[in-house]
């Protein structure tokens, strides 16, 4: 095969970024599902909040292969940033979605630099530890975030003036579609521009990416900072529609959460944060009304499984009895 | 004073005890297994059995907790783990995890999630005090005997690592599985039991921790965190490295929460991340090391 030219390369990029005759459809469904289930709308913008935070681990994940245990930070700092921000400064949201972001992408950015070294085991290690620190943070700080009992009494005012939240969560859903869709569509043209194919080169081989001239550094401190801005929108989203913000938005488990409905769905596709995160919402609903710890059992089955079977194969069965090379 | 170092000593002790099998998988053969902290809690857990249900003695205890949570660890490496060694570290890391959710909800369905505590036997109970003032000296039996038992242990693990045959073949079939191979080392074995002791020395640390760290089925999940500490800090390519680390976080953490409690575990998590943006192969690492 000969070499691309550049406007191949071109040409390439944007083949990847055309819209699928499907994607319209599925987004169409999506703000209709409010609608024609009126009695799940609380479930659905749960789902729309969990997408968009595992959309942004998505970008350091899949398309930057950082692996992050810790992406839950991000998530919990944009939770009482917005949550305080409506308590504290003004009830407007999407404002307050505005200030969570930018105080989400200033920690990001903060926190980019430990990232920037060291291996798997270190980010690993590092990204848990940034996690824990805001949760020990959130815990002792608490005539400011209300400590373990969660920060109490959010109350917010109608969407962009008109809209106010109703107790079905039908407001409150297409709030949150409509965040999740606004970042996937700048998300989407991120990814699949040249910025992005540099973040891929980066991820399949760092060193090769250094040595064709791309910043390295910069590219993953400006990738980390605009994932942490995504999931720390997705925590404001929570914090205002719950008009609630807790401790366990900083937990591990939300960071576990994460990174499994990610895998589920599968990572290096922003739909795969999407689909894993309605499967997980989905399977956790259902499991976990028997009892929460056989929720967390099966969700470590299907852990195992998933990794033994093979992430890449788990979606496509008729592969699972082919024999493969590996 | 020294009562706070001492209880740091032993709790750092303690801690390395747990770690150390995290320390030689992690390190030397280079698998993050995020489920060892669920071999801690199944020596916890035989523990707390033998005792309650058949009156075994406690050091026998601790015998059998090593040993049962060894061949546990040997049935899984063989079944479950050895395939996982060459998968990129996420899937390590996903498969791991989901181990020890099935363990922390398994035994919470077969144990109750309620804390179990483990009856100390007369004379480990006891408390000697040395001197007086700021100087006092107040060990507790148990804590001592942590300490002596660890020491011995550490010392034992040091000298089988880089005195016997068996540590050269392990050293060997790390650095290269294929070279080791080709020289007639069976690694597969190696690795099997290197393994097996490893967890069963998590194993003998629940059971010796159970006491101080207390023992639930949210065990894996609550000390996951600093086992990867020690072993990330410590460096993982010898065993001196993870002690020092375990000696440093158990200090650090005892006097921490004796002197500024409100800050808690704050200090140790920070710590952390200054030595590893410092350090990022951990604080001692060996020369030439991968």
């Amino acid at each position: 095969m000969p070499p691309l030219s550049p406007r191949d390369a071109r040409a390439e990029l944007l083949q990847l970024s055309r819209w699928r005759a499907w994607e319209p459809l599925v987004w169409l469904l999506a703000f209709a599902a409010p609608w024609l289930l009126p009695s799940q709308a609380l479930m659905i913008n749960e789902i729309a909040i969990v997408a968009l935070f595992a959309v942004s681990l998505d970008l350091i994940l899949g398309y930057t292969g950082i692996v992050s245990l810790g992406h839950a930070a991000f998530f919990g700092f944009g939770a009482y940033a917005g949550a305080l921000f409506a308590k504290l400064v003004m009830p407007d949201p999407v404002v307050g979605l505005l200030v969570a972001m930018a105080l989400s992408a200033l920690l990001g950015a903060l926190c980019s630099v430990t990232i920037l070294r060291g291996t798997d085991l270190t980010r690993l290690m590092v990204t848990l530890g940034i996690a824990l620190i805001l949760l020990e943070l959130a815990n002792k700080l608490d005539w400011l975030t209300g400590g373990a009992d969660g920060l109490q009494g959010v109350i917010l005012g109608p969407v962009l003036g008109r809209f106010e939240f109703d107790l079905s969560g039908r407001t409150a859903a297409w709030y949150s579609l409509s965040v999740l869709l606004l970042l996937f569509l700048v998300l989407r043209r991120l990814v699949n521009s040249p910025f992005g194919a540099t973040l891929k080169a980066i991820r399949d081989n760092r060193l090769r990416a250094m040595a064709i001239g791309i910043p390295v550094r910069s590219r993953l401190v400006v990738i980390y900072t605009v994932a942490a801005a995504v999931a720390g929108a997705a925590g404001a989203l929570l914090a205002q529609t719950t008009g609630f913000a807790s401790l366990d938005v900083l937990a591990f488990d939300r960071s576990a959460d994460v990174l499994l409905m990610l895998v589920i769905g599968g990572v290096g596709w922003l739909y795969g944060g999407i689909a894993g995160a309605i499967v997980f919402k989905l399977l956790q609903d259902n499991l976990s009304s028997i009892t929460p710890q056989y929720w967390m059992f099966w969700i470590g089955l299907i852990l195992v499984l998933l990794v033994r079977v093979g992430r890449e194969r788990l979606l496509r069965p008729w592969t699972w009895w082919r024999r493969s090379g590996s | 004073m020294i009562t706070i170092l001492f209880d740091g000593i032993a709790y750092g002790m303690l801690l390395f005890v747990l770690a150390v099998g995290l320390a030689v998988t992690l390190g030397l053969m280079n698998f993050i297994n995020l489920a060892h902290g669920a071999f801690a809690m199944a020596g916890g857990y035989i523990t707390v059995l033998l005792m309650q249900r058949l009156g075994v003695p406690f050091l026998w205890c601790l015998l059998l907790a090593f040993v049962l949570v060894g061949l546990l660890g040997a049935l899984l490496e063989r079944t479950l783990y050895r395939p996982m060694y060459s998968k990129p570290q996420l899937d390590q890391v996903l498969f791991s995890i989901g181990l020890a959710f099935m363990a922390v909800a398994g035994v919470d369905y077969f144990m109750g999630s309620s804390q179990q505590n483990v009856q100390l036997p007369e004379w480990l109970s006891g408390r000697t005090e040395i001197g007086h003032g700021a100087w006092m000296l107040g060990m507790g039996h148990y804590r001592l005997f942590i300490i002596v038992l660890c020491a011995a242990l550490t010392v034992v693990l040091q000298l089988l690592l880089s005195r016997t045959r068996f540590g050269s073949r392990l050293r060997a079939a790390v650095d290269d599985p294929r070279v080791a191979a080709g020289l007639g080392i069976n690694v597969n074995v190696v690795f099997l039991l290197t393994f097996a002791v490893g967890s069963g020395l998590a194993g003998l640390g629940g059971a010796l921790g159970a006491e101080i760290l207390g023992l639930d089925p949210t065990f894996p999940l609550k000390y996951m965190i600093y086992f990867l500490i020690v072993v990330s800090v410590g460096g993982t390519s010898s065993i001196t490295g993870p002690l020092m680390a375990a000696l440093l976080l158990g200090i650090a953490d005892v006097a921490g929460k004796y002197f500024i409690p409100t800050l808690g575990a704050f200090i140790v998590y920070t710590l952390m991340i200054l030595i590893l943006m410092w350090r990022p192969e951990g604080l001692f690492t060996r020369k030439g090391g991968k």
